[in-house]
């Protein structure tokens, strides 16, 4: 059995230099699936059929001397809250059990035009909400570098299927951090685009302000691969823009001495686990040694992000959530009499405990009397948050912080705290809030083997600029696959 | 006591659009339940709205007819509430800056005209139709959601209306006006356009406003003068006998001619109106919509005043003129033609309008073309022709298409103005009337319209009214 290549730069070698076929390759790909994933738990649905079918029609067309696209046959996996024409989508939820969309997101659509293979849907937190993947109404996703602890959320499922090396890369959607927290528990790069660049028709909105679809691979060049193919205006969503020019591969190899990093010092205070800040040091000191200067800044404090930031989410959630009602699709409660009881008895027996609560208090904070100290509040805060960031990027070219507290926890750790749990996403709300760029990236292995994260922060536009400095830091190497999925590799 | 109302109206006016506001589904009445619709107007999951361009322009067009200031800078917001014909949950609509502000529209009722100022206009969708069971039998209530995401433009007036008289020309003036923009067809009874009133009832000259009752479901220009009657009494009777109004939404029953409240302040639901995040602020630039102002048509006020100033007609018939803007063109192509305008406004409003009804017609489908028809004016004017014989010919030209002038020679309807031939009708008519004859000569004259009804009719209607009255008088004093 031929392995499966780790990255997909290069497997889109192996295959333009004839050394892989595509239905043999997706077939493996797919068996390996079969194979790990029981454990892993990434997978919702794998569209096992319909990706070898499509590797079997791609494959005819490069015998034929077609050129597909830049993704030709890379399997990639896409976050269970993004739809996808014919095939269940369920956000991670009972509310869409059963659930087949008739339509297919946009990121989704650009993928296959760029002749990429949807393999599969990805487990999430219900809805996107959590930071575990605990939250998942069918199953918890283990992280493959440790199956006792968490992939991180919510994209946790689409983290630990490129970690595990059962897709080369991945859709996740982040609203305060669900591709780059789980990307730093996982030990992947991962791209938060700016807000916008990425159309989010077809994406199950959970808080529409903050959301995007975003890139997970296991390489800075292979983030900006699956960024050029998902980004651009969208004529469905209102909220796209342009997103300038493709990024171009060979600029991510270029000098990055002479930039300046600004690193907010004081977010280090912040109850930041001591092998996650050694390797945070060791970073900032690897980034120095490649020219780059490390300059102390001031920064939104991440905990006044992370209020403003629940307010906000819940606020938008609950409004989004309403669509839920039993009516028209999903489940809906048996034997019901009267409308109210269709409503209370569907959304209570669809809806998972996480998910209510953030209905509740995003219910709470646009009730009447209680919207301006809530809602219209944090809607200030944000202004100023972003205001203060983009005045601190005048300074500097990017900021240079921890992706997370903690390394990947402990499952069950945090289920019973909602405010540990919160704070998973303390450093990285505040790029939601902004709406800028931001990616994280593996800056190393803890004692125990666990990846830790960094991020990047940049300005308007810098998606290019985060993974050049992404991609001279790794040297566009990526992190060893864990061990026991190595292993497996070649039996 | 004397107590007072005042009144204002809400109005949801659909907009004339081919698609919905915020997708490409089409906006077409009548068909089947539930197949104009799509994932975006059904809700389904991660889909998303964009705004229709020509609902804007439609609703910018309208806000500028009545003198509105269009805000160049408007934002949306989500309505949230449950009820099934609410796919997402939420209407998508304008909330805390909305299209337009401002603005007023010119009310005539009961001879007074009075400026009704307007408070607001906004863009929103509209929600899908729930059909609850009517007949026995009946269990479920079904959901048509062909409506759903339909554009509709929501024109607030101020408290300013005073009567129900008031409310009710106010609303026909509004309906004229969306017409004549082309921004809304004005059907109540199909539903593009529907009016809520807000009524309250104080004490004559009190200055300050009591609590109000929002009615609904006034569908027709009747019901809102019935309602707001029906609404005013059970105020005034509820203050008479001591007790005060509390806000509260009532529903108009047209069949019992009477308001049922449906809920009061306390059980007011709590829409927990917030910014639309799937939709930029409507950023509108000064220019298009100074284009927009540019191409307005004529409105019917300066038509009723033009139609008076022009053709001097006068002001009811201007009114006529203008609340059927076709027909108005139509009485304006005639006027071209025509030496005496005000008298062919009134055939045009009253014989050819008639006619037409008889016929189960509009003017839209008059067979007779103006041209044809000033042709037929003019001899009245001349005198040639009675009216009772012009509205003879008419008849036989809109069942012939045959003009004027053939019908007239044809059928022997050519006024005869020969002397002896009328003298001929007036003997024959005074002879038949001896008595009355020797009455008239005894001083009763006014029986002189018998001899000339007499002799018409002998005529056949075809002798000149002029020369046979002239005739009649001196027949019956030369036998003196």
């Amino acid at each position: 059995m031929s392995a499966v290549p780790a990255t997909i730069e290069g497997f889109s070698g192996a295959r333009r230099a004839g050394e892989i076929r595509l239905p043999q390759v997706i077939g493996d790909c797919l068996d390996r699936i079969g194979r790990l994933d029981s454990e892993i738990g990434a997978f919702l649905h794998v569209m096992d059929d319909a990706a070898r079918r499509e590797a079997e029609a791609l494959q005819a067309r490069l015998d034929r001397g077609e050129e597909p696209g830049p993704l030709a046959g890379v399997p990639i996996a896409v976050k269970d809250n993004i739809s996808v024409a014919g095939h269940p989508t369920t956000a991670g939820s009972r509310i869409l059990e059963g659930f087949v969309p008739i339509y297919t997101a946009t990121a989704v659509a650009r993928l296959r035009a760029a002749g990429a293979i949807v393999i599969g849907k990805t487990n999430l937190d219900e809805f996107a909400m959590g930071s575990s993947n605990e939250f998942s109404a069918f199953r918890p996703t283990r992280n493959p570098y440790d199956p006792e602890r968490v992939p991180g959320g919510s994209s946790g499922g689409s983290a630990a299927a490129v970690a595990a090396g059962l897709a080369l890369g991945a859709l996740g959607t982040d609203t305060g951090g669900s591709v780059r927290q789980p990307a730093a528990f996982c030990g992947l790069v991962a791209l938060k685009p700016e807000y916008g660049a990425v159309s989010r028709y077809g994406l199950l909105a959970f808080g529409s302000s903050l959301d995007v679809i975003g890139p997970m691979a296991r390489t800075a060049s292979d983030c900006a691969l699956l960024f050029n193919a998902i980004a651009g205006p969208d004529p469905r969503d209102a909220t796209s823009r342009a997103a300038g020019t493709p990024i171009d591969l060979a600029s991510l190899g270029g000098e990055i001495a002479g930039l300046r990093l600004g690193v907010p010092a004081a977010w280090l205070a912040e109850g930041v686990d001591p092998e996650v800040r050694a390797h945070f040091e060791q970073a900032g000191e690897r980034f120095r040694s490649l020219g780059v200067a490390l300059v102390p800044i001031e920064l939104a404090e991440p905990s006044a992000c992370l209020a403003t930031y629940a307010i906000l989410a819940n606020a938008e959630a609950s409004s989004n959530l309403a669509r839920y009602d039993g009516v028209r699709y999903g489940y809906r409660a048996p034997r019901v009499e009267r409308l109210a009881e269709l409503y209370t008895r569907t959304r209570g027996g669809g809806f998972g405990p996480e998910v209510k609560r953030r209905i509740l208090l995003g219910t709470f904070v646009l009730s009447a009397g209680y919207y301006e100290a809530y809602y219209a509040k944090a809607s200030r805060v944000r202004t100023r948050i972003r205001a203060a960031y983009d005045a601190a990027l005048t300074a500097v070219d990017a900021i240079l912080a921890p992706a997370t507290p903690t390394p990947a926890f402990r499952l069950g750790e945090r289920l019973d705290d909602p405010v540990a749990m919160y704070l998973s996403d303390l450093f990285t709300v505040m790029a939601n809030l902004t709406g800028r760029p931001a990616v994280a990236f593996p800056v190393g292995r803890t004692r125990a083997g666990l990846p830790v994260g960094a991020q990047l922060f940049g300005g308007t536009g810098s998606e290019d600029l985060l993974l050049k400095l992404v991609h001279r830091f790794t040297g566009g190497e990526p992190l060893a696959l864990p061990e026991r999925c190595a292993q497996e590799e070649r039996p | 006591m004397s107590y007072e109302a005042v009144i204002g109206l809400e109005l949801h006016a659909q907009l004339r659009t081919r698609s919905k506001m915020f997708c490409a589904c089409s906006t077409a009445f009548g068909a089947a339940p539930n197949t104009q619709v799509c994932p975006v107007c059904l809700g389904h999951p991660g889909v998303l709205p964009v705004a229709n361009r020509q609902a804007v322009e439609l609703a910018v067009r309208f806000s500028c007819a009545v003198g509105a200031r269009v805000n160049p800078v408007s934002t949306w917001a989500r309505k949230n509430y449950f009820y099934p014909d609410l796919p997402k949950g939420y209407q998508i609509t304008q909330y805390e800056r909305p299209l337009a502000a401002g603005g007023a529209l010119s009310v005539t009722s009961e001879g007074v005209t009075r400026e009704i100022p307007l408070v607001r206009l906004h863009l929103e969708e509209d929600a899908g139709r729930s059909r609850h069971p009517e007949r026995p039998g009946e269990t479920r209530t079904l959901v048509d959601l062909n409506r759903c995401g339909v554009p509709l433009l929501e024109i607030v007036s101020a408290p300013a209306l005073r009567t129900p008289a008031e409310a009710h020309a106010c609303l026909a003036e509004m309906r004229l006006i969306l017409r004549y923009c082309g921004v809304c067809d004005g059907d109540m009874e199909k539903g593009s356009l529907r009016c809520d009133a807000n009524v309250s009832v104080r004490r004559r000259g009190a200055g300050e406003l009591g609590e109000k009752t929002e009615v609904k479901n006034l569908n027709s220009l009747r019901s809102v003068e019935r309602a707001l009657a029906a609404e005013i009494a059970r105020q005034s009777a509820l203050l008479a006998a001591g007790g005060v109004p509390e806000t509260a939404t009532a529903l108009w029953d047209a069949a019992r001619g009477e308001t049922r409240v449906m809920r009061t302040k306390e059980e007011a639901p709590d829409y927990r109106y917030f910014p639309e995040p799937d939709l930029p602020p409507l950023v509108l630039d000064d220019a298009w919509i100074a284009a927009i102002r540019d191409r307005l048509p004529e409105l019917p006020a300066a038509r009723r005043e033009r139609l008076m100033a022009r053709w001097g007609l006068r002001s009811y018939d201007a009114a006529v003129l203008t609340a059927d803007p076709e027909l108005g063109a139509y009485f304006e192509r005639v006027a071209e033609r025509v030496g005496d305008a005000p008298a062919a406004a009134g055939f045009v409003t009253s014989a050819l309008v008639g006619a037409l009804r008889n016929r189960g017609r509009e003017i839209a489908d008059c067979p007779v073309a103006p041209e044809a028809l000033a042709p037929l004016l003019e001899r009245i004017t001349a005198g040639q022709l009675s009216h009772t014989l012009a509205k003879q010919a008419l008849e036989a030209m809109l069942e012939t298409g045959q003009p004027a002038e053939t019908i007239l020679h044809e059928r022997g309807w050519e006024q005869v103005d020969d002397a002896a031939a009328i003298a001929a009708w007036v003997a024959a008519a005074i002879a038949a009337h001896p008595a009355e004859a020797a009455a008239y000569r005894a001083g009763k004259t006014a029986l002189l319209g018998l001899f000339v009804g007499a002799a018409l009719r002998l005529s056949g209607g075809r002798a000149h009214p002029r020369r046979l009255q002239e005739a009649v008088r001196r027949a019956l004093a030369s036998r003196e």
